[in-house]
């Protein structure tokens, strides 16, 4: 299955992690981060459960589209959010090679479908710069926990916490706007 | 530390099943006859809980533990009279045992004063009785020859130094046996570990002692020397010479060896049958050469000893024995197979399970696409192995399975509140308690059967002058069955009350505005009327009902279950609600119907029947949706893909299927599919662990390819659809004809 192949490669990645687990100080706490077209986000490496290849989900009725559906994580079932339709830039239209990063968010388990895992970072707490005040309420900040600069590329660092929190009541509002009607036609 | 913890753990976890033993005791204890048996299980388990309560040093806990038992005590032995107000005191007495426990579990101390009342009410009743506890039955007459305690709390130090005293003066003892009295030789041969488990022979020797004149005699020759001596291990037996009243018998003198049955050896014999008692052993005539060549007559512990004779060697026949004191045989035949296991290793056994069920479908699936003939021995092993994997799945949904008496048994005592506060006279009766049905449904069985048998109470029965005038006993009776019926478990709450009063009913109905005004309804339809929402008949919000938490709770509540409910009422008669739940909560029997690209499952209960409709069955209501005729009746239709907003799906009825559905009120929907694909079994998996509920949705489950397919919530579905106002545009008339409608089996 295509999915083992894109796990052996992250799964690669991930021991080189390990390895550097040692090296890392105190202060320092480790990054996932990953690509969402041209930009890059992180999140704390101690969320991540495991990274997977894509499989076709389930679809979830009359929901905002940046939740794609449901899949089978080992017999549990587990939603997955597309990050790119969460910031507004539509549905991701998923091959093969995309990957679904899986999130522990307290007692939840939830999968985050991104481009590619593109690195690994150790970053000191001094390095993340607050988010800049973000116009036009386009982006709340209570979901970005700060930028960093890796090299020349900008990270931005995600609260996924507060960024997929489906019990608030963004979410419900959401849900209830939608008229089932125009979706279905 | 940690291991203490966990015995205190267990220690609770007994002390709370304890105390609903000793509570379904106390609630069946009648005025008047005392069932020995009865007693003597709430009598123990108050005691257990006191010792365990010692162990731990819960001194307050023991303290009350310890006046509640006194009673018991009396009780138990007939100085205390059972009456109306005891049996109240009591059972007040166990909930304050059950919160003194709960202090112990939090580690905080009892507030002051917490138990004086009830110690005080129970100390009134002792008042009455002679006190056995602090009174020990010493032996009157004839100067005893070793001292006899008057108190027996204090003096463990000297019970050793005593008895050697006795077995002095027992040698020096060769007299016959008083008359009027009996003289018994019990030899006590604890096994070595029996201080393991918490048992002290010292208090055994000191009850023996109540019981008349004891010369004890301890035997020292299995102590091994000093290096070799292990602290922790019992290496002493005892011999003692009892003689006692004639109303000591052998069930007496067995009862102070209850606790360690098991774990000794104990030989009790009598000397010549005592002329007073009548229902004791006559002595072995037979002559026996031990008996022979004893110096006394003695009833020796043969087996073919009458069966007041206890002679029991290997601990394991004794295990086996029923208990001289009936109720205890089944106690202890439980204790010893059976097994205390946390329920979050269950659950994941059962999940483990359901993981197999379902690979076991997806293997079956790719399989049944080889070309067959070739892969025969292929086909017959996963043949083998889905009877297996059933066979599992109903094994371990059985280690959850729990008889419905755990809740059963708490009704009573809301019966006897109830009939408190309203002033009726009221009857519980009980069927079927030893019917199992899954913990989860078990647990969630306890609100809507606490409301619905308040109910009863409450509305359904009159007062006992009204039952009178109407020729009625004047106390009423509920009855409260459980049976399995095909795969359900069906719980009916009868009571011969007065039934539903329908013209009330009705006009409330109407006035709330859930009924038109001079709508017509069958007797059927009123009384599933006192289910719907904000529905109540009570004039007043009494104690009891009226405070919002209505029928229409206890629906939900049966329903979130998958389960229905249903009342049959006849005026003047009484009621009869009808619940029928599925014995699990993890499994469900569904269909599994496709819409665009998505998979569905159904829940078969739901499911009437599955057809094509003609072009000529479907018709536009008011420009607001379809509906279709259905046997002879008109049903809304429900078109999935709209709903869902799934893309791709089959919009005309006629080339898709309409399956008829039904809800727990047995409101009928036409739910519009592309295909029904096939009946399975499915294991339900919660979408709201890591998501959140969905409309329409009742939970999740995986199909044999792994994909996950929603289960739909039909009375969700129902809901939504009202929501929709506007209407879907109608369906072409289509030219083709209709096919014949592929009915299913109604369910």
């Amino acid at each position: 299955m295509s999915s083992s192949t894109a796990l052996a490669t992250v799964g690669g990645s991930r021991t080189d992690a390990r390895n550097d687990v040692m090296a890392v100080n105190a202060a320092e706490e480790q990054y996932v981060t990953f690509t969402v077209g041209s930009e890059e986000y992180g999140v704390n490496i101690l969320s991540v459960r495991e990274i997977r290849g894509w499989t076709p989900e389930s679809r979830l009725p009359n929901l905002p589209d940046y939740v794609r559906g449901v899949i089978n994580l080992r017999g549990i079932i587990i939603p997955i959010f597309d990050l790119r339709a969460r910031f507004g830039g539509g549905a991701t239209s998923v091959t093969k090679r995309h990957v679904v990063v899986v999130i522990q968010v307290g007692e939840r388990t939830r999968g985050i479908l991104v481009d590619a895992i593109s690195d690994i970072l150790a970053i000191g707490h001094d390095a993340i710069k607050p988010p800049p005040d973000v116009d036009g309420g386009m982006v709340d900040a209570e979901y970005l926990s700060g930028l960093y600069t890796a090299d020349d590329r900008m990270v931005t660092l995600l609260n996924v916490e507060k960024l997929f929190s489906v019990e608030n009541s963004e979410l419900d509002s959401a849900t209830r706007a939608l008229p089932a009607l125009e979706r279905a036609s | 530390m940690e291991d203490l913890s966990r015995f205190k753990q267990t220690y609770f976890d007994e002390s709370a099943e304890l105390l609903e033993v000793a509570e379904a005791g106390l609630l069946r204890l009648t005025p008047g006859e005392v069932d020995s048996d009865e007693v003597n299980a709430i009598f123990r388990a108050v005691h257990s809980i006191k010792g365990g309560g010692g162990a731990f040093g819960f001194t307050e806990l023991v303290a009350f533990a310890h006046e509640f038992e006194t009673v018991m005590d009396g009780v138990r032995n007939n100085t205390v009279p059972v009456t109306t107000e005891l049996v109240d005191t009591l059972i007040r007495a166990n909930d304050l045992l059950g919160q003194m426990l709960a202090y112990a579990r939090e580690g905080d101390p009892a507030p002051a004063g917490t138990t004086d009342g009830t110690v005080a009410a129970l100390r009134r009743h002792l008042s009455g009785g002679a006190p056995q506890v602090q009174a020990p039955a010493a032996a009157p007459a004839a100067p005893a020859p070793a001292p006899v305690y008057a108190d027996d709390e204090d003096d463990e130090a000297g019970l050793f130094g005593d008895a050697m005293a006795a077995i002095a003066a027992a040698r020096a003892e060769e007299d016959p046996v008083p008359p009027g009295k009996l003289r018994w030789t019990i030899v006590f041969r604890p096994r070595p570990d029996l201080l393991m488990s918490g048992n002290e022979p010292a208090f055994m020797l000191r009850a023996l002692r109540r019981l008349g004149d004891a010369t004890v005699e301890c035997h020292t020759d299995a102590l091994p020397n000093l290096q070799n001596l292990e602290a922790e291990l019992l290496h002493l037996s005892w011999t003692v010479t009892l003689i006692a009243d004639a109303d000591v018998d052998l069930d007496k003198i067995n009862d102070v060896f209850e606790f360690v049955a098991d774990d000794c050896d104990i030989r009790i014999t009598a000397e010549a049958p005592p002329p007073a008692a009548p229902e004791a052993p006559p002595p072995v005539t037979d002559p026996v050469p031990v008996a022979a060549a004893a110096p006394q007559a003695v009833v020796a512990a043969v087996p073919e000893a009458p069966p007041k004779t206890l002679g029991a060697d290997a601990p394991k026949a004794e295990a086996a024995r029923p208990r001289p004191n009936g109720g205890g045989a089944e106690h202890a035949g439980l204790t010893s197979h059976t097994i205390r296991v946390d329920l979050d290793k269950i659950d994941r056994l059962v999940n483990m399970v359901g993981e197999m069920v379902i690979t076991q479908a997806m293997i079956a699936e790719h399989v049944r696409e080889l070309p067959p003939g070739e892969f025969q021995e292929l086909l017959e092993g996963l043949e083998q192995l889905a009877q297996h994997t059933r066979e599992l799945r109903e094994s371990v949904m059985s280690i959850r399975a729990q008889p419905v008496s755990s809740v059963f048994s708490r009704m009573p005592r809301l019966v006897r509140e109830c009939a408190a506060t309203t002033g009726k006279e009221v009857q519980l009766v009980t069927s079927g308690e030893t019917t199992e049905v899954d913990k989860t449904v078990v647990e969630n069985l306890v609100d809507p059967l606490t409301h619905m048998i308040r109910n009863s109470i409450d509305h359904g029965l009159e007062g006992p002058e009204e039952r009178e005038r109407v020729g009625k006993p004047r106390a009423g009776t509920v009855h409260l069955s459980a049976q399995h019926r095909s795969g359900r478990i069906v719980i009916e709450i009868t009571d011969d009350g007065r039934g539903i009063n329908r013209p009330k009913v009705l006009s409330k109905a109407i006035e709330k505005g859930l009924v038109q005004p001079g709508a017509t309804l069958s007797d059927e339809e009123i009384d599933n009327l006192i289910f719907l929402p904000g529905f109540s008949t009570a004039d007043q919000v009494s104690n009891l009902s009226g405070r919002g938490v209505g029928m229409d709770v206890v629906r939900r509540n049966i329903t979130s279950l998958g389960g229905r409910i249903g009342v049959y009422s006849t005026p003047g008669e009484g009621s009869r609600f009808v619940l029928s739940l599925p014995l699990t909560l993890a499994v469900l029997d569904g269909m599994v119907i496709s819409v665009g690209e998505e998979r569905f499952v159904l829940p078969l209960t739901n499911i009437v029947e599955s057809l094509r409709p003609k072009a000529a069955d479907l018709h536009g209501l008011v420009g607001k949706c379809d509906v279709m005729m259905a046997r002879g009746e008109y049903v809304r239709l429900v078109y999935l893909h709209q709903l869902f907003g799934i893309p791709g799906a089959v919009a005309d009825p006629t080339r898709a299927l309409v399956v008829l559905v039904e809800t727990e009120d047995g409101s009928r929907l036409g739910l519009v599919v592309d295909e029904v694909l096939g009946q399975q079994q499915v294991v339900i998996k919660s979408l709201e662990a890591n998501f959140r509920r969905l409309d329409g949705v009742a939970a999740a489950t995986i199909l044999g390819d792994g994909r996950v397919a929603l289960i739909l919530d039909v009375a969700g579905l129902r809901e939504m659809s009202r929501h929709m106002d506007s209407r879907a545009p109608r369906p072409p008339s289509s030219p083709v004809a209709a096919l014949p409608a592929p009915a299913l089996e109604p369910v």
